[in-house]
C-alpha cells in the first residue's frame, strides 16, 4: 500500500514539471503582445513600451523567464493579471468557490440519481425501466450541454418564469461570504428566503453540468452491477437463499462500487470542461468563464496560471481517486 | 479570514449608512462588463468609468448632465490668464471625502488632493506612478498632458494653479474627463504607510455621489449614497451593478424585474422590450459611424472607381434592417447628420449590382477575391460585424467578387488593421469624444496613417481641407470647409460608410430622471425610483 | 468522456467467421441497428446535400429574416424550419452542416487514431524510457480539461475549422495511445509473438503486422466514441466562437450566432442543437452495439 502511494507520487513529479512547461509554452505561443494587451485600447508610446518590456522581463531569454516563473509559483506568486492588475491567485480564490459549489452540487445530483438508477436498471435488466433509463442515459451522454442549457433557460426562465436568468443569489440578499458556498452562506446569514433564492439560482446550471456525469455514472453502475451479478459468488449467495435485497445491497454493490468510484473520479476533468460552457451560458462567476474571458482578452498571465492551477487540481483529484481505489480494491493493495 | 472580516465590516458600514433597512430605495443596473478596477485614471473602458469615476468620484469641472458643455464641479470658479497658459481654480470649501469602514478622512478636500491626482499619473518618481504594474496612464498620455503641463502650483489650501507649456483650447473639457477625477491624497498616504498601495484601486475613496460598499468579482458591485456629497444626497439609497455580459440575458433580467435599467440591448431584443408594459426604452441618435475601410494603397483598391463599384454592390439598407434591426440609419458621410457641418447635398452611391459589375469590368477587375475583416466585439456603431461581413460577402458574390471573412482577437485585430500592407477591407467605427467634426475627419488624415487611418488614405485635396478646418475659428467658414471635405470623401470612397446607429437604454417605468449621455457614459446621480 | 473504454477487455481475435458472428451479435441490439440506420441516412444527406437542400446554404433571403418554421404562425412552406437572422434557410444549412460534422468526426478520428496508435505501439513495444516519456506526455495532456486545452490550442493556432479539428485530435489522442499501449503490453509476451520474433521478424513487422491486429477491437470502440466526442467538441468550440467561422453552416457555429435570439426566435436555437444531439446519439448507439458485440462477457449472459 505504502509503496503503491509512493509509486503514484513519484509518477506525479515529472507530470507537474511537464504541466508547468506546457502552460508556459502555450502562453508564449499565443499570438499577440502582452505589453499591448496590458496597455489597453489607446496603445502605448515606444518609450513606455520599451520600459514595460524591461520591467516585465519579456525581453530576457525564454528559459530565464521560465525558471523565474517557476520560482515565483513556488513562493505562491502566480503573477498579476494584465487586465485588472490584481494578483491572479486572488482572483482565482475569489472565483473558485463558485465553480466548486456548482461542480459539487452537480456531482451529488449525478451520484444520487445515477447510482440507484444504474442498480435498478441492472437488477431489472431488459425491463421497460431499464430500457428507458438507459435510453435517457445515452441521450444525456450525447447531449451538447451548451444547447441543453439554452433550452432550459428558454423554457424555465423564459416561458415559465420559474428560475432566475443568471447570478448566484437574488441581489436583495447581501451578507458576508464565510465559506464562499452560496448555499451554506445563505443559511448562515439567517435571512429568510436567501437559501431558496440561492437554490433557485443554482438549480439549472447544476442540472446542465450534471447531465453527462449522471449519464456516465448510471451506465457504468449498470454494467458493473451486471458483471458482478453474473459472478459465481453472487450466484452462490442467491442459491443459498439470501434475500435478493441482501445479495444486491451487500455482495453485489460493494464489488460493483470499485469501477464506479473510478468513473466518478474521472468525471472531474469532464466537470471542469463542462463548467466552461455552463458558466458561459448562465453568466456564472466562476473560473471556467474567467478562463474563457482571459483567453479572449489575451490576459496571458491569467491564462498561464489558470491553466496551471486547474491542471493541478484535476491531477490532485485523480491522485485521490487512485488512492481511494487502492483502499477499496484489495488486489492493488497487495501488489 | 481577512476576506471574511472585511465583508462583515462592509456589511456593518452599509447598514450604518442611511439605514439600508426595509424601505431603502435600491436601483439595480445590469451592466455589460466587469470594471478592471476602481481607480478612475488607469483604464479607458466605458464600463470602467461607469463603475468608478461617474459614481464614486468628481472632477474640478463637470460635463452638464446629458450635454458636452462644462460646468463647475469641485472648482467653484476659475480664471484663465490672457496668454492662455495659466488656469487658476478656486476649490469649493467643505467638500468631504467619503467615510467608509476602511477609511475615515480627517480633513476636507484641498489643493494637495488636486495636485496628487495629476502628479501620480505624470511624475515617474511618485510611488503611485507604477503602483499598478504596467499602467500606461493611457488617457493622461493620450490627451497629451505630459507635454502640456508645466507645473501645478498650490497657491493656498483652496486655490490651485495649472501652468501650461502652450495654450490649449480644450483644456477645461479635458479636466471634465474621467481620468482627471480627483482622488484623496490623505487616503493614498495612509495606504503608502501601510504598504498596501493595491487597495487604492480595490477600495476607492472619492467625493462623488455614491460610495463603494462591496465588489464580488465578475458578479455584483454595491454602492450606497454618500450622505456628505457636496451636490446633495441622492434620492436612491443603494446602487447595484449586476454584471451581465450577455445582452440577451440582460434583457431577460430586465423583463423579469431583476434589474431596473440595462445598457446596450441587442438590436434583436429592442422591439420586445418596447412592447413590454412595465418598461420604457429611451433612445438617442448616436454620435458615431460604422464603416469599412479599404486599403487604398493595395491594387485594385488603389483605384477610386473600384472602391466606388464595391460600395455600390452593397445593399446597406438590408444591413440596417438585419443587423441594426432598424435601429440606425444608412451612413452617407463620415459624420452623423446630427453634427454641425453635415452636408445634406451629398448623395449616397445607389445600390446597383449591375452597374457595379460593369464598373468593375471597365476598371479591368476580374475574378477579384479579397478579405473582409470583422471585429470580434460588439460596439454601438456596429452591433455584429461578423453578420455585416456575411451580408457584404453575399452582396459581393453577386458582382463576382469572392470574399473571405477574417477576424482576430480585439487588440490584435486593431494592430493588424493598422499595417500598411494589410490585405482586405477593414470594418471599424468611431464614437465622437466631443461635438466637433474634426474629431471624425482626422480619421482620414495623412497623419493618422499607421494609427487610426485604416484606409491608409492620404489625399492632398482632403488633407488641405482638414488642415484648413483646424486652423479656422469661424464656425460658418468651417462648415463650408467640411461640406467640401465630405464631397471629396464621397467621390474618392476610401470607406464604405455603413451606418450611424441609435443608442438605446431600456429601463423600468419606475426609473425617473435618467439622462442619456451623448458620449455613452452611464450616470446615476439624480436618478430616482418610484415606489 | 473516456471512461467507457475502461470496460473493454482487449480480447477479440480474428477467426474465420468472426465477421458473421460479430454481425449477428451487433444486429441483435436494436438500438445499435437504429443508430446505424440514422447514421446511414445522415451520410446520404451529407453526400447528396446539394440535391436535397431546398436552398443554397448561404443564400440570404433579405425579405424573409427570422421566418418561423412552417407549423408556427407566419411560417411558410418555402422555409420549412424557418430562416435565421440574415434570411438563410435553416433546413438547408442543417443539411449542409451534416457534411461538416461527419467530416470533422472522420478527420479527427483518423488523426487521433493514427498518432495514438503509433505512440501507443512505440510505448508498449519498447517500454523503458520511450514508454515513460510518451506516457508522461499523455498524462500531461490529460491533466488539462479537454475543452480548455482545445480552446488554448485554437487560440494559439487561430480560430477556424481545420485548427479546431487539429486541437481536438490532440486532445483525444491520448486515449488511443493508452489503449494501444495496454493492448500491446498484454500481447507482446504471448506465444505467437514470441515465436514470430524467434522466426526473425523485425520490430516493425512485429509491431504492425503481428501485434496490432489483435488489439483492434477496443480501438474500434474508442474510435466510435471519439467520433461523437469530436462532433460535440467541435460544436462547443464553434459555439464559443473558436471553431468553424461564419458563414460556414457548422451546427455549433450556427448555435453561437443564434444565441442572441433565444427570446425572440427560439427555432434558430432549437434545430442546430437537435441535429447535433441526433447525430451524436446515433453514433453512440452504434458504439454501444460494437462494444457489446466485441465483448464476450456480455454475450455470454
Amino acid at each position: 500500500m505504502f509503496r503503491y502511494i509512493l509509486h503514484k507520487l513519484a509518477l506525479i513529479v515529472p507530470t507537474i514539471f511537464g504541466i508547468t512547461l506546457a502552460a508556459f509554452a502555450f502562453v508564449r505561443l499565443l499570438p499577440g503582445d502582452p505589453i499591448l494587451a496590458m496597455a489597453g485600447e489607446r496603445g502605448v508610446s515606444p518609450e513606455r513600451y520599451a520600459e514595460l518590456l524591461e520591467r516585465f522581463g519579456y525581453n530576457r531569454p525564454i528559459w530565464v523567464q521560465y525558471f523565474e516563473y517557476i520560482g515565483n509559483v513556488l513562493h505562491g506568486d502566480f503573477g498579476i493579471s494584465l487586465a485588472t492588475k490584481r494578483p491572479v491567485i486572488g482572483e482565482f480564490l475569489a472565483l473558485f468557490p463558485a465553480t466548486l459549489e456548482l461542480a459539487t452540487v452537480a456531482m451529488l445530483l449525478a451520484i444520487i440519481i445515477g447510482i440507484p438508477a444504474g442498480i435498478f436498471a441492472a437488477v431489472k435488466r431488459g425491463s421497460w425501466f431499464d430500457q428507458i433509463t438507459m435510453g435517457a442515459a445515452l441521450t444525456g451522454y450525447s447531449m451538447p450541454i451548451f444547447w441543453w442549457g439554452l433550452l432550459l433557460i428558454i423554457f424555465f426562465s423564459g416561458t415559465l418564469g420559474w428560475t432566475p436568468v443568471s447570478g448566484r443569489i437574488g441581489l436583495q440578499y447581501f451578507f458576508p461570504s464565510v465559506t464562499g458556498f452560496m448555499l451554506i452562506d445563505s443559511l448562515l446569514s439567517g435571512k429568510s428566503g436567501a437559501f431558496s433564492s440561492a437554490v433557485s439560482h443554482l438549480i439549472l446550471p447544476a442540472i446542465v453540468l450534471a447531465t453527462i456525469p449522471l449519464a456516465v455514472i448510471a451506465r457504468q453502475t449498470r454494467s458493473a452491477m451486471l458483471e458482478v451479478l453474473g459472478e459465481d459468488y453472487v450466484r452462490t449467495a442467491r442459491a443459498k437463499g439470501l434475500s435478493p435485497r441482501r445479495v444486491i445491497g451487500i455482495h453485489a454493490f460493494r464489488n460493483a462500487l470499485i469501477p464506479v468510484v473510478t468513473t466518478i473520479g474521472l468525471q472531474v476533468g469532464t466537470l471542469m470542461a463542462g463548467a466552461i460552457l455552463t458558466e458561459t451560458i448562465f453568466s456564472w462567476p466562476g473560473i471556467g468563464k474567467w478562463m474563457i474571458d482571459s483567453i479572449g482578452k489575451r490576459d496571458y498571465v491569467v491564462v498561464q496560471s489558470g491553466l496551471l492551477l486547474i491542471a493541478l487540481i484535476v491531477m490532485a483529484v485523480n491522485l485521490v481517486v487512485d488512492l481511494l481505489y487502492a483502499v477499496i480494491n484489495p488486489r492493488i493493495r497487495v501488489q | 479570514m481577512i476576506k471574511m472580516l472585511t465583508f462583515a465590516a462592509a456589511l456593518a458600514a452599509a447598514t450604518a449608512l442611511g439605514g439600508v433597512a426595509a424601505n431603502a430605495k435600491t436601483l439595480v443596473y445590469c451592466s455589460e462588463a466587469s470594471p478592471a478596477g476602481f481607480d478612475p485614471s488607469p483604464w479607458s473602458g466605458g464600463n470602467d468609468f461607469d463603475a468608478s469615476s461617474r459614481t464614486i468620484y468628481s472632477r474640478l469641472v463637470e460635463f452638464e448632465h446629458g450635454k458636452t458643455s462644462i460646468m463647475p464641479g469641485l472648482a467653484e470658479s476659475w480664471t484663465v490668464s490672457d496668454d492662455g497658459l495659466e488656469y487658476t481654480f478656486k476649490l469649493r470649501p467643505g467638500v468631504k471625502f467619503q467615510t467608509t469602514d476602511y477609511f475615515t478622512p480627517t480633513r476636507d478636500l484641498n489643493a494637495d488632493d488636486v495636485i496628487f491626482s495629476f502628479e501620480r499619473q505624470w511624475k515617474k518618481d511618485s510611488p503611485w506612478y507604477d503602483y499598478l504594474p504596467g499602467t500606461g496612464w493611457e488617457y493622461f498620455t493620450g490627451m497629451g498632458f505630459p507635454d502640456l503641463l508645466k507645473e501645478i502650483v498650490k497657491v493656498d489650501d483652496l486655490t490651485v494653479k495649472f501652468v501650461l507649456n502652450k495654450p490649449e483650447v480644450a483644456f477645461l473639457p479635458d479636466l471634465g474627463m474621467d481620468f482627471a477625477s480627483i482622488v484623496s491624497k490623505e487616503y493614498a498616504d495612509q495606504l503608502e504607510k501601510d504598504g498596501n498601495l493595491q487597495q487604492f484601486t480595490q477600495k476607492p475613496i472619492g467625493t462623488g455621489p455614491f460610495q463603494f460598499v462591496d465588489y464580488q468579482v465578475d458578479a455584483v458591485i454595491r454602492y450606497a449614497a454618500w450622505d456628505g456629497y457636496f451636490g446633495g444626497r441622492q434620492k436612491i439609497d443603494d446602487l447595484i451593478f449586476a454584471i451581465t455580459p450577455d445582452p440577451a440575458v440582460r434583457a431577460q433580467k430586465l423583463k423579469a424585474g431583476e434589474c431596473h435599467i440595462m445598457s446596450y440591448p441587442a438590436p434583436a431584443d429592442i422591439a420586445g422590450l418596447q412592447a413590454d408594459d412595465n418598461l420604457k426604452v429611451e433612445e438617442q441618435e448616436g454620435l458615431n459611424i460604422g464603416y469599412m475601410a479599404y486599403n487604398t494603397t493595395v491594387a485594385p483598391f488603389d483605384k477610386a472607381e473600384v472602391r466606388k463599384a464595391l460600395n455600390m454592390a452593397v445593399n446597406k439598407q438590408a444591413i440596417i434592417d438585419a443587423v441594426y434591426q432598424g435601429a440606425g440609419q444608412v451612413a452617407v458621410n463620415p459624420i452623423p447628420p446630427t453634427m454641425w457641418g453635415y452636408n445634406k447635398d451629398v448623395k449616397d452611391d445607389a445600390y446597383d449590382p449591375e452597374a457595379a459589375k460593369k464598373m468593375l469590368e471597365e476598371a479591368g477587375v476580374k475574378d477579384l477575391s479579397m478579405k473582409i475583416w470583422a471585429m470580434p466585439v460588439s460596439r454601438p456603431y456596429n452591433p455584429n460585424a461578423q453578420r455585416v461581413a456575411e451580408m457584404i460577402q453575399a452582396d459581393y458574390a453577386k458582382v463576382g467578387v469572392k470574399a473571405d471573412i477574417v477576424s482576430y482577437e480585439w487588440t490584435e485585430y486593431r494592430e493588424r488593421g493598422k499595417q500598411k500592407d494589410r490585405d482586405g477591407a477593414f470594418q471599424l467605427g468611431w464614437t465622437g469624444d466631443n461635438g466637433d467634426p474634426d474629431n471624425f475627419f482626422f480619421l482620414l488624415g495623412c497623419d493618422a496613417i499607421g494609427q487610426s487611418n485604416y484606409a491608409i488614405w492620404c489625399n492632398k485635396e482632403f488633407e488641405d481641407l482638414l488642415q484648413k478646418g483646424k486652423a479656422t475659428t469661424d464656425q460658418a467658414e468651417r462648415t463650408k470647409i467640411y461640406e467640401e471635405a465630405q464631397v471629396v470623401v464621397k467621390r474618392e470612397a476610401p470607406w464604405l460608410t455603413i451606418a450611424h446607429s441609435k443608442v438605446f437604454m431600456p429601463m423600468s417605468k419606475k426609473v425617473e430622471g435618467f439622462v442619456m449621455d451623448p458620449l455613452g457614459i452611464h450616470r446615476f446621480d439624480g436618478v430616482d425610483i418610484a415606489e | 468522456m473516456s471512461t467507457e473504454t475502461t470496460a473493454v477487455p482487449p480480447k477479440a481475435t480474428a477467426r474465420p467467421g468472426a465477421v458473421a458472428e460479430f454481425w449477428y451479435y451487433f444486429s441483435m441490439n436494436r438500438g445499435a441497428v437504429l443508430g446505424l440506420v440514422v447514421f446511414a441516412l445522415l451520410v446520404l444527406v451529407a453526400i447528396f446535400a446539394p440535391l436535397i437542400a431546398p436552398h443554397a446554404p448561404n443564400e440570404q433571403y433579405r425579405d424573409a429574416l427570422l421566418t418561423p418554421p412552417i407549423w408556427w404562425e407566419n411560417g411558410t412552406a418555402k422555409f420549412i424550419l424557418g430562416t435565421d437572422a440574415v434570411g438563410r434557410d435553416i433546413l438547408s444549412r442543417l443539411i449542409f452542416g451534416a457534411r461538416y460534422s461527419l467530416f470533422i468526426g472522420l478527420v479527427v478520428v483518423t488523426f487521433a487514431l493514427t498518432s495514438g496508435i503509433i505512440l501507443g505501439v512505440l510505448a508498449g513495444y519498447f517500454g523503458g524510457w520511450v514508454d515513460t516519456l510518451i506516457m508522461r506526455i499523455m498524462d500531461i495532456i490529460l491533466s488539462f480539461p479537454s475543452l480548455l486545452l482545445a480552446l488554448v490550442l485554437v487560440a494559439i493556432l487561430g480560430p477556424g475549422l481545420f485548427n479546431a479539428m487539429l486541437a481536438i485530435a490532440v486532445v483525444l489522442q491520448p486515449h488511443f495511445a493508452r489503449l494501444t499501449r495496454a493492448a500491446v503490453m498484454a500481447e507482446k509476451n504471448r506465444e505467437y509473438v514470441v515465436s514470430a520474433r524467434v522466426a526473425g521478424a523485425g520490430h516493425l513487422r512485429l509491431m504492425l503486422v503481428t501485434i496490432l491486429p489483435n488489439c483492434l477491437a477496443p480501438l474500434i470502440v474508442q474510435a466510435t466514441l471519439s467520433f461523437s466526442n469530436a462532433i460535440l467538441e467541435a460544436a462547443a468550440l464553434g459555439f464559443l466562437g473558436m471553431g468553424a467561422q461564419p458563414p460556414t453552416p457548422e451546427w455549433g457555429t450556427m448555435l453561437a450566432a443564434a444565441r442572441e435570439f433565444i427570446l425572440r426566435a427560439p427555432w434558430v436555437v432549437t434545430f442546430p442543437g437537435l441535429a447535433i444531439l441526433i447525430t451524436v446519439l446515433a453514433i453512440n448507439l452504434i458504439g454501444d452495439g460494437l462494444r457489446d458485440a466485441f465483448d464476450p462477457k456480455l454475450k455470454r449472459s
